[in-house]
């Protein structure tokens, strides 16, 4: 499979330029990194790949076709802070049942403690969290991770835990991933190629 | 003679007691022991991940805790003991805190006119000049002084941030997570600017997640880990292949980083409630023995550091 | 950790749900109570006017001999009766289209919104009493009225909630996850608006009773021979002046209790619901 960005542009309501003409591609089994200052884009970039965000000009396909509007969508955008990405009112039990749940052999990969599923978002580290919100889109349905500043506010071990995990899950389901990072080391030890904005 | 250190935090614990859905309300230990000095002219670092308890320091050194807190250990300014009302003097003058967000600073009003609060001059005139030279000093463009928070990038926030710290001329800086987000130029102008005001006669405590960051930044690295110190190293211990480093989580650390192989210690960080008897990080170590289980090692001096652990040689 | 459950009762959670089912208790009593109070409970007894509170008649009696308890039981019963009423319609509306206005988005926020203003921008009373009478007046006419102005400032409130609620990353994520609109608002939103929907509750109730109050006393509302709280007290200021000073304390006072224990359910409600609200 394929997700295709081309001549894609974007700008924030007062006039300011932030994407202009991008092309990106990323195939199923690569990992592929997306690097840039801080303010050129990456965000948004990741946002209009998960269809997140419109274009203002320039399209992105998936082999071809447009993203889905409805229905789960397979390009799955991990965002940097988790307390923003779950519902505070909800235990951890029920952000991963909204996906299909779990086993105990996929918390145990991920590093959750059972426990955690009983607890409150607030009550979880930013690390455990997400763990998470990892976890929640590895599964079957989901065919590309964008990953974007994953693992920036989480501590080496725990980074690297992640992504060691998140890399086996993509191996073995043919998934892609696009990483972004200001961090070069971190994107060369995980990606299969590197783009810059 | 060695001098008197600007900052000496020994022993230092909080805790709080909450209340929780049912019936239960518990006491959380969430940080248990914190041991560290912070001489003049020197560069600190505490390093811990989030959930060992770091965010409290800064809260704890300035007197801004939450009303449930519970205080233990002593925290020494100067060679003084500090009560809260030292504190409340020194903070913002002697002691200044670059927070971790934009969050802190209030979203109605314009950033340039923000930081001039820090800066302690009558004129306005001048205080207007000064904000202006640390923008341009850190590559902020002239426009960003009547910028609202919202409208700064990421960068962009932690640069502003720094420069509030700066604008108040403090002996002793404690900046909360200066680092993430910020592009390798925007990353090297910050240490740059660190050294610079360390030359000129300030003191840094940064506490970060980023062990990277840390050891190219400052001096000397303190690991936090469950609530408690578990190693002071200097930076110069981390680099190279990390045999120097005396703790096996500092070794875990250094084995994690993405240059150094990126290698995975499996299991995670104890709970403040959830604390093990002995060592906190026994349940993720290989050279655990039955002592480790039962005795919390203390802290203890080692080649010209400090480590708790039984066996760290 | 596992949590241990604890036969006993303490801590203040324990001590805030008492409090909740000890109020509901007694407004539940005092409404089966008046309900239950007949005609000929309140007899007229020409011999016993103006009575002081004694033993026999701990509020005392009235201008015709009614035994004042009786009355004001009976007309606290009915004020719950058309308070209640009143808010849960109020709020079952205010909510709903609080809720499916901004999601749907479109021309039917923009209505919504546009209705809102234009209720709200008419002074009230006018409206309910206006609305009553078209409605037939009496209880049917009265609820109708006070509902069909109370919904617009619990919409606007729960609007401008869900509006905030919509731009969370993680409904956006929810709606990537595949999840419908109706699966949104049920597990994501709903939960959310809650304390404002208790809020709402709570603060109709008093105003309902205020409304039937005056409607009555211009003789709109309910018949003057069945007399919620409002009337009673309206009656009996006539009379303090001459000293009866029991006909509208006792019943002022309990109208007082009244709300203050609405007020206190709500609160509770609230604290229950919200984790962050109960470590103090």
């Amino acid at each position: 499979m394929q997700l295709k960005a081309e001549k894609v542009s974007f700008a924030y309501k007062k006039g300011v330029q932030i994407l202009n003409q991008v092309d990106f591609v990323v195939n199923s089994g690569e990992v592929v990194g997306l690097t840039a200052p801080s303010g050129f884009g990456k965000t948004t970039l990741a946002r209009i790949l998960a269809g997140y965000e419109k274009p203002a000009s320039g399209l992105v396909t998936l082999d071809g076709s447009p993203l889905p509007k409805s229905g789960y969508n397979p390009v799955q955008l991990i965002f940097q802070h988790p307390e923003k990405a779950v519902n505070p009112k909800w235990k951890m039990r029920r952000v991963l049942e909204e996906t299909g749940g779990y086993t105990a052999e996929s918390l145990h990969q991920m590093g959750i403690m059972p426990e955690w599923l009983e607890r409150w978002p607030r009550e979880l580290s930013g690390g455990e969290l997400q763990r998470f919100c990892v976890l929640r889109v590895l599964n079957e349905r989901t065919r590309f991770i964008i990953a974007d500043e994953m693992t920036t506010m989480l501590d080496a071990v725990t980074q690297a835990q992640i992504w060691n995990t998140v890399l086996d899950f993509a191996k073995k389901h043919d998934i892609g991933i696009v990483a972004i990072s200001h961090e070069r080391d971190l994107l060369e030890a995980v990606c299969t190629r590197i783009e810059r904005l | 003679m060695k001098k008197e250190p600007l900052l000496s935090i020994r022993n230092y614990g909080v805790s709080f007691t909450r209340y929780e859905a049912g019936l239960k309300s518990r006491n959380l230990q969430v940080i248990s022991s914190l041991d560290i000095d912070v001489h003049e002219g020197e560069i600190v670092a505490i390093v811990g991940s989030s959930g060992s308890g770091k965010s409290l320091l800064a809260d704890g050194i300035f007197g801004i805790l939450p009303y449930n807190a519970v205080l233990s250990g002593e925290i020494y300014y100067d060679g003084k003991l500090l009560t809260q009302q030292d504190k409340e003097a020194l903070r913002g003058r002697e002691m200044s805190l670059i927070p971790q967000s934009v969050n802190y600073l209030d979203p109605l009003k314009k950033v340039g006119k923000q930081v001039e609060l820090s800066v302690r001059d009558k004129d306005k005139k001048k205080r207007r000049k000064v904000v202006e030279d640390l923008f341009a000093r850190y590559n902020l463009s002239p426009e960003v002084y009547d910028y609202h928070p919202f409208q700064l990038s990421g960068g962009m926030a932690r640069r502003v941030l720094l420069t509030t710290a700066l604008a108040a001329g403090s002996r002793l800086i404690v900046a909360d997570e200066p680092t993430p987000g910020l592009d390798e130029v925007a990353l090297k102008e910050v240490l740059k600017d660190f050294r610079v005001l360390v030359d000129s006669g300030c003191s840094i405590l940064m506490i970060t997640h980023d062990i990277n960051a840390a050891v190219t930044i400052a001096d000397r690295v303190a690991i936090f880990y469950a609530g408690m110190t578990l190693e002071i190293a200097s930076s110069e211990d981390f680099r190279g292949d990390g045999q120097a480093l005396r703790h096996p989580y500092s070794k875990a650390l250094h084995a994690a980083i993405p240059a150094n192989g990126f290698r995975a210690t499996p299991g995670f960080q104890p709970y403040s409630d959830n604390l093990p008897e002995g060592c906190v990080f026994c349940d993720r170590c290989d050279r655990k023995t039955e002592r480790c289980l039962k005795e919390r090692p203390e802290f203890r001096e080692l080649r010209g550091g400090k480590v708790r652990c039984h066996h760290a040689t | 950790m596992k949590e241990r459950k604890t036969p006993l009762l303490r801590g203040i959670r324990a001590r805030t749900l008492l409090s909740v089912s000890c109020f509901a208790a007694l407004i539940l009593i005092i409404f089966i109570w008046g309900s239950s109070i007949g005609e000929s409970d309140l007899f007229v007894d020409l011999n016993k006017v103006f009575l002081k509170p004694s033993a026999d008649h701990i509020f005392g009696t009235d201008w015709v001999g009614r035994d004042m308890l009786l009355r004001t039981v009976k007309g606290l019963s009915l004020s719950i009766k058309i308070g209640v009423l009143c808010s849960v319609f109020s709020c079952a509306m205010g909510m709903v289209l609080g809720i499916l206005a901004p999601l749907i988005g479109g021309w039917v926020d923009t209505f919504v919104n546009w209705l809102v203003d234009l209720v709200l921008s008419i002074p009230h009373t006018l409206v309910v009493m206006l609305v009553s009478i078209a409605c037939g007046g009496g209880l049917r006419g009265l609820i109708i009225g006070v509902v069909a102005t109370h919904w617009t400032s619990l919409t606007r409130v729960i609007r401008a909630e869900v509006l905030q609620i919509k731009e969370s990353e993680y409904t956006k994520v929810s709606r990537k996850f595949g999840k419908s609109t109706l699966y949104i608002a049920r597990e994501h939103i709903f939960p959310q608006v809650i304390p404002q929907l208790v809020v709402g509750v709570v603060l109709i109730f008093p105003h309902a009773i205020l409304h039937e109050a005056s409607l009555t006393f211009l003789g709109f509302g309910l018949p003057a021979h069945e007399p919620a709280i409002g009337i009673i007290l309206s009656e009996s200021m006539k009379y303090i002046t001459s000293g009866k000073w029991w006909l509208a304390v006792f019943p002022g006072a309990a109208l007082i209790c009244i709300s203050l224990m609405v007020s206190s359910i709500g609160r509770n409600i609230q604290k229950l619901i919200s984790p962050s609200a109960s470590h103090k």
